[in-house]
């Protein structure tokens, strides 16, 4: 679909290395995240999968390396350009994240209402749209997050993320605690939402069905860095102990099938 | 790739070229242009001049979006509401010139065309007004006969163990009473004393104009015994201890604990409220029996300080005209009123549903609450004993 003198890498990662005191996490880890395609981070439990997806987002530091995102080096950016990017970027947290004071049409809101100057009528009209994109049903806009199932309060979380229609979406296991059948509609929703959006999505996941279904590429985490990164047939074909035993384990090899 | 600087903030594609639409007329047929960059950082100007535009004698609109520079899901929106609502009033509306990759941004925000509520309808009428007094007068009831099942359901798993003391959780116990107690000492004390020098130095200002200061002994002993020190003690362990419970109990429920201990047929009653408010009950006179010693030893000072009377006089004037009932007196409530404020602060923190802002508001109301029934049981009190004579 995408012809190859086209693709920009929108993040780039080099030498990264992160930790907390003398444990380290991160190691020379270098990641490449291009332009409109869906990216899926996995690995073992505690391989610093969401440490690297805060890294990017800069709610961590890190110890050294550097970050770029479109082309900027977040280490250096002034207080300014740095927002001007992070509205550039939307992210859905693991539970969701919703501030449980607001309404989840408010709370769809609050990046309008925080950083832009539009009537209230519009944005009114808008988290409506965000609401129905997303597949929540019309009344859910003035529930709070409390009154929401896990799968809604996921959508309200991802319709909030897309609230400034950012060009890159992370998304922290956005199909954990989905029924499969909710978790396949989520899916079909990044994949939906990614075509017509022209997203870029950085995705940690441990969902093998949805790795196979939406990912374009794949990025293995383990050893402290990125030990492959490619489309699925080369992470099929990667002959690491971990990969081959997470792809080639018995839940891997039904979802290769189911997917085939 | 563009260089950084090129990209200037606060949006790096927008601002060289601000969303514009540009109304002409030929004929029949309107033609509305959009240019510009139709992201949402720019459009309220848009907005307002296509949701104020009124197209006369016209058959038919066209939107020319050929020279649209970029569109996002709310450029999108603008037009395609603006083409709706056209056709609702029964003008043929239709885009034209559109650019391939418009074209399937403007079809799916077509598809998610639906109204949203915001928020949960209220309205601010005058029944509405008194239907919530009504509401909030019959909730008080309810509440006060689910705080009295409270108490029962207390007092029975209070009697299962002591029926079976080998259940009582010591640990917790002995950890409030520290919590509660011990540490809230010190403060106690401090407040105690300065209400002890307030009063005498207040009592010896008024009292002298007689000639009768001496009486300021008396008026410091039996005041501080009587009421203030207890109601000083009570009030500032609700503030400290029964606020505090409801927020431990209220984050507890939120995180599903308590559900985790019923389902491990471990009673949150006994777990969680029997250790807290025995410790209050435990601690709540030694706090009374500080706050009332401080309370004389600051009323001693003063005395001493502004009227010369020194200690031993102070000391004799005490032992010879305050009666050791005031003091009963006040001790004799302290075990209602931590009652009362163990209850309140942890049916408070039971009643936590849904997000951390509930443990907030119930955490307030646990302790308006309970400094109100304080106040309330004191009164009850009062009576009694005037009744009673004692
Ligand atoms: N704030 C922190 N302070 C100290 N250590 C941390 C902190 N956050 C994460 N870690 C450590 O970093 C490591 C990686 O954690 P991370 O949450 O990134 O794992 P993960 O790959 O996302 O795992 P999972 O798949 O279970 O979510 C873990 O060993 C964790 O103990
Ligand atoms: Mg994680």
């Amino acid at each position: 679909m995408r012809d190859a003198s086209k693709i920009e890498s929108v993040i780039s990662i080099r030498g990264l290395r992160t930790g907390f005191g003398d444990h380290i996490i991160h190691d020379a880890l270098n990641l490449d995240v291009f332009r409109g395609e869906v990216l899926g981070i996995v690995g073992g439990s505690g391989t610093g999968k969401s440490v690297l997806l805060r890294t990017i987002i800069v709610l961590n530091r890190p110890l050294s390396g550097t970050i770029r995102v479109f082309g900027q080096d977040m280490a250096n950016l002034s207080a300014t350009e740095r927002l001007a990017i992070e509205r550039r970027w939307g992210v859905l947290f693991q539970n969701g994240a919703l501030f449980s004071s607001m309404t989840v049409a408010q709370n769809i809101m609050v990046p309008m209402r925080e950083h832009l100057a539009l009537p209230d009528a519009l944005m009114n009209e808008i988290a409506a749209m965000k609401i129905a994109m997303v597949g929540l049903p019309p009344d859910a806009g003035a529930k709070y997050p409390s009154e929401l199932s896990g799968g809604m309060r996921k959508r309200a979380g991802l319709a909030r993320a897309l609230a400034l229609d950012p060009e890159i979406v992370f998304l922290d296991e956005p199909t954990v605690g989905l029924d499969p059948i909710g978790a396949a509609a989520f899916d079909a929703l990044i994949r939906d939402m990614r075509e017509a959006l022209d997203l870029t999505v950085f995705m940690v996941t441990h969902d093998l069905d949805s790795l196979h279904a939406i990912c374009d590429r794949i990025a293995v985490l383990a050893e402290k860095h990125v030990i492959v990164a490619g489309g699925m047939d080369a992470i099929l074909n990667c002959d690491h102990a971990w990969v081959r035993e997470y792809f080639h384990g018995p839940r891997g090899r039904a979802a290769v099938q189911a997917n085939r | 790739m563009t260089q950084a600087q090129d990209r200037g903030p606060p949006f790096p594609q927008g601002l060289t070229e601000p969303a514009v639409i540009q109304f002409s007329q030929t004929g029949s047929i309107c033609t509305a242009s959009a240019r510009g960059q139709w992201t949402i950082s720019g459009l309220a100007e848009p907005d307002m001049a296509l949701r104020h535009w009124q197209p006369e004698k016209t058959q038919k609109v066209v939107f020319d979006l050929g020279t649209l520079a970029r569109q996002d899901t709310a450029g999108a929106w603008i037009l395609h509401r603006a083409r709706r609502d056209l056709r609702s009033k029964g003008i043929d509306a239709e885009y034209t010139n559109v650019q391939s990759e418009h074209a399937a941004l403007l079809a799916r925000v077509g598809m998610n065309d639906q109204p949203a509520a915001i928020e949960p309808p209220r309205s601010g009428t005058l029944l509405m007004a008194l239907s919530e007094i009504g509401r909030g007068v019959s909730e008080a009831f309810m509440e006060g006969r689910a705080l009295l099942g409270f108490l029962g359901l207390t007092m029975a798993t209070l009697g299962r163990t002591i029926a079976n003391p080998s259940s009582m959780r010591w640990t917790p116990l002995i950890y409030h009473m520290e919590a509660i107690g011990l540490n809230a000492a010190p403060i106690v004390a401090l407040i105690s004393f300065l209400i002890g020098v307030v009063l005498a130095y207040q009592g010896a200002t008024q009292l002298r104009q007689f000639g009768t200061e001496i009486f300021t002994v008396e008026l410091v002993a039996i005041s501080v015994l009587r009421e203030i020190g207890i109601l000083l003690t009570a009030i500032m362990v609700a503030g400290r201890s029964g606020s505090a419970f409801t927020a431990q109990i209220g984050s507890m429920k939120l995180n599903e604990e308590i559900d985790a201990m019923r389902t491990l047929a471990l009673d949150p009653v006994e777990m969680l409220v029997l250790p807290r408010v025995l410790a209050v009950i435990l601690v709540l006179p030694m706090l009374g029996f500080i706050s009332d010693m401080m309370g004389l030893f600051g009323g001693g000072v003063m005395c001493w300080l502004v009227l010369d009377i020194n200690p031993a006089l102070f000391l004799q004037r005490l032992h010879e005209w305050v009666p050791l009932a005031h003091f009963w007196v006040g001790l004799i409530k302290a075990p209602f009123f931590a009652l009362m404020i163990g209850l309140i602060g942890c049916y408070e923190g039971l009643q936590v549903e849904g997000s951390a802002e509930s443990v907030g508001r119930l955490t307030t109301k646990s302790v308006v609450e309970a400094i109100f029934m304080v106040l309330v049981l004191d009164g009850v009190f009062s009576i009694f004993f005037a009744v009673i004579k004692f």
